[in-house]
């Protein structure tokens, strides 16, 4: 970890997107036809180049976009590090710069040793050419040596399911074969900084998580990972450590958890808590409203981050405003694909016999421990009043919080298997009976 | 893994603009990739065609009887007192090869945007891609010349020796204007409006059509200056040395054109260097 595989010293990327000195709407045909040509030699100039103001950055200038603006950090070897932020954070801009696509404005990146950069799936194939010799092609485009690609050449096929037909020309080929066949160069590269952007967007649920199992391995066998993605429950799983980019800044570098759940609260509504302060604003109406929803940890503390070891609540405040209200919240648990998981209301049984009280009422749904899946979750708060069947608010991804399995157990998940397969993963109670061989009646 | 990590090459990107030249250290460690380029764009450009590689053959073989039959026969041009078309089948077989790999070399970056902007190695392997990939055509359309030699029993003369040095000098061209080109191009299109007529023009001013011995001599030093024509006397001296009084070496345009080459060449390498590396953001 003490060595360096990475180093970006306050780089900034810009962009020209207006054209400067923009064209005059009414000039004369001759004025066009002489100096256009004139202008666009300096136009083209300037788009690569930027003036001292710009670059110092108090230039408004609305034809400069600062992709990357003053990023630093550092990876040790061997660290495998997730990117997160929204579109247009400056995520892919930071990829480019690391693996050499394009130059930095400013500031300065050293590399140290040989990066393969995976910006899409199946760089450098071609559909004439057959299995065998993509393989070939994608693999030296993507800096590997043919002697490499022989000794591997094996295990791709392999790993890629195409078998037999590896010399069928690739056009031939169902567009999972392919995609197939792609990943498989790529999951054996070895290069000492990987630099991977939202490869994993595409391909099926299966062909995914074997993507995700084999970036897994190389992160444990010492190789560098830079990872992006919008998928947290993959960056949580697969890195260590993460940065949270936000207008081309680097917001937060932290461990990976603390950078989820910042992404998480950049979603706007997926705050880990939420209070309406103002009672007027808040959902609901003049009998009943809903003050604040909290995610709180076993402990009782308010959090973004539970353990799978770890029982998790989502608090619910409401007042009741009017009595003779027969009021029934319940929440609806949302994955990070936006599957409902599952709906739960109040368990008091009282509530649905007797009107409630005028006042504040806290109330806590406890999901077990052991039932959550890895990943992030947002939470669906619903009121209902039953005496008069009426919806009286139904509030979407109110909060979210992340599940993470940072004690590592996996026990009773098949983890023999690989990563836990489904939407949830409880911990089952398994019982068994045992009967000794000369007991056993045949027939 | 400590010493390992000792032994890592360390790379260094920044925002200077400098003036030097392609990193061929960087090239060699990417020439693995350079050869699966170039088999990849021979591949490519047969695949699923019934003639395969005897379309090499059969373009320079159908320009040659176009120029024979207008320029040999209709208009009678003078070609140095021997056949027109032994005359210009040893001229249009290596112009075919510099004009097409010329063309594609110039637009190897702006062709492959795409491609620029997902993954990095070192640019030049685009255009030195077609310059070498034609060299394979060029080579296999050498059975013209073979046949037409054995047709008019020409028998070659020492001057053959030349021929390596030749392909070389042949190669040196393409490879001159492709740097330039295609970096120009990258900011201005205009390249490759031109590039058409920039071509045409080249054929005129060298001898391909008709004998070199037609340009008035006190333009010579301003005609060897084109790179074309030395080759085009090169190649007709090398190999017809024998069919005509006229065919002997002439050093001046040889030399005129391999220097000029070279210079280009290497002056190009500067300029594409500077280039390279903004071509994302300016394409």
């Amino acid at each position: 970890m003490s060595e360096k595989a990475l180093s970006v010293q306050d780089v900034s990327k810009l962009y020209r997107i207006g054209s400067p000195g923009s064209d005059k709407k009414n000039a004369s045909f001759a004025e066009r036809f002489l100096y256009k040509p004139v202008a666009n030699l300096k136009k083209y100039r300037s788009l690569y180049k930027f003036s001292d103001a710009e670059m110092a950055g108090d230039d408004q200038s609305e034809d400069v976009l600062w992709a990357l603006r003053d990023v630093s950090f550092e990876v040790g070897r061997g660290e495998v590090v997730g990117i997160v932020g929204k579109n247009g954070a400056g995520k892919s801009t930071l990829l480019k710069l690391i693996s050499r696509i394009t130059p930095p404005s400013k500031g300065r990146i050293e590399v140290h040793g040989r990066v393969s950069c995976l910006l899409e799936v199946g760089t450098g194939f071609h559909p004439e050419l057959t299995g065998r010799e993509n393989v070939y092609m994608s693999g030296t485009i993507l800096g590997m040596r043919k002697r490499e690609i022989d000794a591997k050449f094996e295990e791709i096929v392999e790993f890629s399911g195409v078998g037999k037909f590896i010399d069928t020309p690739v056009k031939r080929y169902s567009s999972g074969m392919s995609v197939r066949l792609a990943f498989a160069v790529m999951a054996h590269l070895e290069p000492d900084l990987l630099v991977v952007d939202e490869v994993l967007a595409v391909g099926d649920a299966e062909f995914q998580r074997k993507c995700l199992n084999q970036m897994g391995e190389a992160g444990n066998s010492g190789r560098t990972v830079m990872f992006v993605s919008h998928n947290m429950a993959a960056v949580a799983r697969l890195c260590q450590r993460g940065l949270f980019m936000k207008h081309g800044r680097l917001e937060v570098d932290s461990t990976v958890d603390e950078v989820v759940y910042q992404y998480m609260l950049e979603g706007g509504s997926s705050a880990s808590e939420r209070f309406w302060e103002d009672i007027e604003e808040a959902p609901g109406d003049d009998t009943v409203r809903l003050r604040s929803v909290r995610v709180v940890s076993d402990e009782g503390k308010p959090t973004g981050t539970i353990d799978v070891g770890h029982a998790v609540g989502i608090e619910i405040t409401f007042d009741v405003l009017e009595p003779g209200q027969l009021l029934s919240p319940y929440i609806t648990m949302v994955s990070d694909a936006g599957l409902d998981l599952f709906s739960s209301s109040d368990s008091n049984r009282q509530f649905l016999e007797v009107p409630r009280e005028v006042g504040r009422y806290r109330t806590v749904a406890w999901v077990p421990a052991e039932f959550l899946a890895e990943g992030a979750h947002y939470i669906r708060v619903v009121m209902r009043a039953m005496n008069r069947q009426a919806l009286v608010f139904k509030e979407q991804d109110v909060v979210a919080f992340n599940v993470i399995d940072e004690s590592n157990t996996g026990f009773g998940t098949a983890w023999w298997e690989g990563k836990p397969k489904g939407v949830v993963r409880p911990a089952l109670n398994w019982t068994y009976e045992y009967t000794e061989p000369e007991m056993v009646i045949e027939g | 893994m400590a010493e390992q990590a000792q032994q890592l090459k360390i790379t260094t990107v920044d925002s200077k603009r400098r003036w030097e030249f392609v990193d061929l250290s960087e090239l060699a460690g990417y020439r693995d990739l350079l050869y699966f380029m170039v088999w990849r764009t021979i591949k490519v450009a047969y695949a699923q065609s019934v003639g395969g590689l005897a379309w090499a053959v059969v373009q320079p073989a159908i320009q040659i009887l176009v120029f024979t039959v207008i320029f040999g026969g209709l208009v009678g041009l003078e070609s140095d007192g021997m056949p027109y078309l032994l005359f210009s089948t040893v001229a249009v077989v290596p112009w075919t090869y510099m004009s097409g790999s010329m063309g594609s070399a110039s637009n190897s970056l702006i062709g492959n945007v795409s491609l620029l902007g997902k993954i990095y190695f070192p640019r030049i392997i685009y255009p030195l891609t077609p310059i070498l990939s034609q060299m394979v055509t060029f080579l296999i359309s050498l059975v013209l010349v073979v046949a037409v030699l054995l047709y008019y029993r020409v028998v070659p003369t020492w001057n053959i020796l030349l021929l390596p040095l030749l392909i070389v000098y042949m190669m040196l061209v393409p490879l001159a204007l492709g740097l330039w080109l295609s970096s120009l191009a990258i900011r201005y299109r205009d390249v490759g409006i031109i590039m058409g007529y920039f071509l045409r023009m080249l054929m005129y001013t060298a001898p391909i059509l008709y004998a070199s011995n037609t340009v008035p001599e006190e333009w010579r030093w301003w005609y060897v200056l084109n790179p074309i024509v030395g080759v085009i006397e090169g190649y007709r001296a090398a190999l017809l040395g024998s069919a005509s009084p006229d065919m002997f070496i002439r050093w001046d345009s040889l030399i005129a054109g391999i220097v000029v080459s070279l210079v280009m060449v290497l002056s190009g390498a500067v300029y594409f260097r500077r280039m390279e590396r903004v071509v994302v953001d300016v394409i």
